[in-house]
């Protein structure tokens, strides 16, 4: 591309209301965008200051195990809840307006468990594969480890996700607090092929049934489709041995289902026939039609996106340029594109992916954006490689109907007022 | 130390055969290993060990054990252990309610309960045997798990107070709802 074209184009608007082409990313970089003053949203923007005194005593001491800076404590899972009567089951929230990049960070990824999390020994700990095989095996956690891995940076979200949208007026949280049932890590582990490959799957098996070892021993089936193709046995999450809260020693990881049948403390497969019709994939994770019928097993994640900055938590300073940054993710495959609207959906630009743009994986998107201090409505919507489109919030409900609570996956509006403050709108 | 030194040698007697001028053309070392390469360190797991962990019972019924009860029992056994968080007859209370909202779905707020909604009454026998009560789940005896579900079936209006729930006859209940669902997977009718 002949550089001095774009550097005269890379600020001209593509979309109503000021928003910039995605060129400004891709050509001049990181010094169009000092020279122009665009930046992430941060909460205080840099005035002058005293320089500071240098340090002459010594800084701390080293540490086995790195723990973040003392500044950053505020950043934490929100909404902390667990039903009446229990402390470990319901759901904490990744805070998603406070991270960059793709990676969520082991220690803010999403939790959702049904009887809490269990203290389990690897050294104790077994996997069994029976049911419709040749041969039932038990595997240690030391034999599993032993076996071929692989690695896949791949988001989980808990198909219950978002389900704040079928509210009848908009929730005011933030971005996590609204979608934060998610999360994109480094899994690493064990081909489950592997292992049913060594216990022989009879040739008239369709399912399988995996069980946790958590109080609730939870239960889900899976294709066994599914379980030869992509599914994991994780024992590794962002390099280090999976979380407790995320099922410590091992875990299924069935990438872009839905997360709940992704079972943490695996302990047991059972190879079947048929779906087992556990109480986790017919009396709830079921999506009920307008007319009453109620779908089973819809397990892939729709097309999504979300703007992160600015976001409610994450006001505008001011008017001036400014960088949108948002994920998109999708069950079906990698992220095609993303759209970016800065006047409620009138007019759109296509926003800039920032590599790497993986497989059923989070993708950070970017958009410039001259605001010029109005009022403006802001909105992202996704697009996945198998050409499916985010819906609008409008255009998913007269779709889907008002009797679901899973599977939520339309336009996520954010208003942004005169002064910079940003809220939850449907229109 | 020796153990290295002869890797060491054996790795270089592998250079050595390899030819100068062409590019290796070993084994594919690659993740995808196919069938039977695996290390195949799992033990075989006896009769026994299999029947201790299998708790699972499919809706043909397949895995209940021995064992039966009624309603009339159930309703004692609720009382002690479920009516805590149910409330009583299952209205719900603290926790999820489990009786009632028959015919809801199909309106504007659908109530979904045991009787209204899941589909197989051997969910029911499996979850509560798996899962409850939550303060000490897998404690209740398989007489228990029979009797509190079939009290939960009697309170549904879907068996009658003194029918025996067993092996057989539970696998049998018709639920209100089961033809109310509809398959997703592979295909998804409403994508």
């Amino acid at each position: 591309m002949d550089n001095s074209e774009s550097d005269s184009s890379a600020l001209q608007a593509v979309a109503g209301n000021g928003l910039l082409h995605r060129r400004i990313f891709l050509t001049r970089g990181a010094t169009l965008l000092s020279a122009t003053g665009l930046g992430l949203l941060t909460p205080k923007l840099a005035t002058a200051q005293a320089l500071p005194e240098l340090s002459n005593v010594p800084g701390a001491a080293l540490s086995g195990y790195g723990t973040r800076s003392e500044f950053e404590g505020s950043v934490k899972r929100n909404n902390i809840l667990s039903y009446p009567g229990t402390t470990g089951s319901g759901g904490s929230w990744t805070p998603l307006e406070s991270l960059e990049g793709i990676i969520t960070p082991s220690a803010l990824h999403f939790e959702r468990h049904h009887s809490g999390i269990p203290a389990i020994n690897p050294d104790t700990h077994q996997l069994l594969i029976h049911g419709m095989v040749k041969r039932p095996l038990l595997f240690s956690m030391d034999a599993l480890c032993r076996y071929p891995m692989v690695s896949r940076i791949q988001f989980i979200e808990c198909s219950g996700n978002s389900r704040v949208g079928w509210a009848p007026e908009p929730v005011q949280k933030s971005s996590g607090g609204l979608h934060g049932l998610l999360s994109c890590s480094e899994w690493t582990g064990v081909p489950l092929s592997i292992l049913l490959d060594e216990a022989g799957v009879d040739p008239q098996a369709q399912w399988l049934l995996a069980e946790g070892a958590d109080s609730a021993a939870m239960t889900r089936s899976v294709p066994l489709a599914k379980a030869m193709d992509d599914t994991l046995i994780a024992v590794y999450q962002n390099g280090e041995k999976l979380r407790p809260s995320n099922g410590y020693p091992i875990r299924l990881f069935l990438p872009g289902y839905e997360g709940n049948a992704s079972v943490k403390w695996l302990r047991r497969i059972k190879v079947t026939a048929g779906p087992t019709m556990t109480r986790d994939e017919t009396a709830e994770y079921t999506d009920t039609r307008p007319d009453g019928s109620s779908l089973m097993f819809t397990f892939p994640m729709d097309v999504k996106s979300i703007i992160t900055a600015p976001s409610l938590g994450r006001p505008m300073q001011g008017a001036g340029l400014y960088e949108i940054s948002g994920l998109a993710w999708s069950g079906a495959g990698r992220i095609a594109g993303v759209d970016v609207s800065v006047d409620g959906g009138q007019t759109w630009g296509r926003a800039a992916l920032t590599e790497p743009v993986f497989d059923k994986a989070f993708t950070r998107f970017r958009a410039a954006w001259r605001w010029n201090g109005g009022p403006a409505i802001i909105m992202s919507r996704a697009i996945d490689e198998s050409g499916a489109v985010q819906p609008s919030r409008e255009q998913f409900i007269a779709s889907k109907g008002l009797k679901r609570s899973y599977h939520y996956n339309a336009i996520q509006n954010w208003k942004v007022a005169p002064n910079g403050e940003v809220s939850n709108v449907y229109a | 130390m020796l153990k290295y030194l002869c890797l060491i040698g054996m790795l270089g007697l592998a250079l050595q055969l390899l030819p100068v001028t062409q590019a290796y053309e070993g084994p594919d070392l690659g993740p995808d290993l196919g069938p039977d390469l695996g290390p195949d360190l799992g033990i075989e797991a006896t009769p026994e060990q299999i029947a201790a962990w299998d708790i699972s019972i499919a809706p043909d019924g397949e895995g209940l054990p021995s064992g039966s009860g009624t309603a009339i029992t159930g309703a004692a056994v609720y009382a002690i252990r479920c009516l805590a968080c149910h409330g009583h007859e299952g209205a719900g209370s603290l926790n999820n309610r489990l009786v009632g909202g028959h015919g809801s779905m199909s309106g504007s707020t659908p109530i979904r309960t045991v009787g209204s909604y899941w589909p197989y009454a051997t969910t029911v026998f499996d979850y509560i045997r798996r899962a409850m009560p939550y303060n000490l789940s897998g404690t209740l005896t398989n007489e228990e798990t029979y009797a509190v579900t079939a009290y939960l079936l009697f309170l549904n209006g879907i068996i009658d107070e003194d029918e025996i729930m067993d092996a057989q006859t539970l696998a049998q209940v018709q639920m209100p709802n089961r033809d109310n669902f509809v398959l997703a997977y592979p295909d998804n009718p409403d994508p």
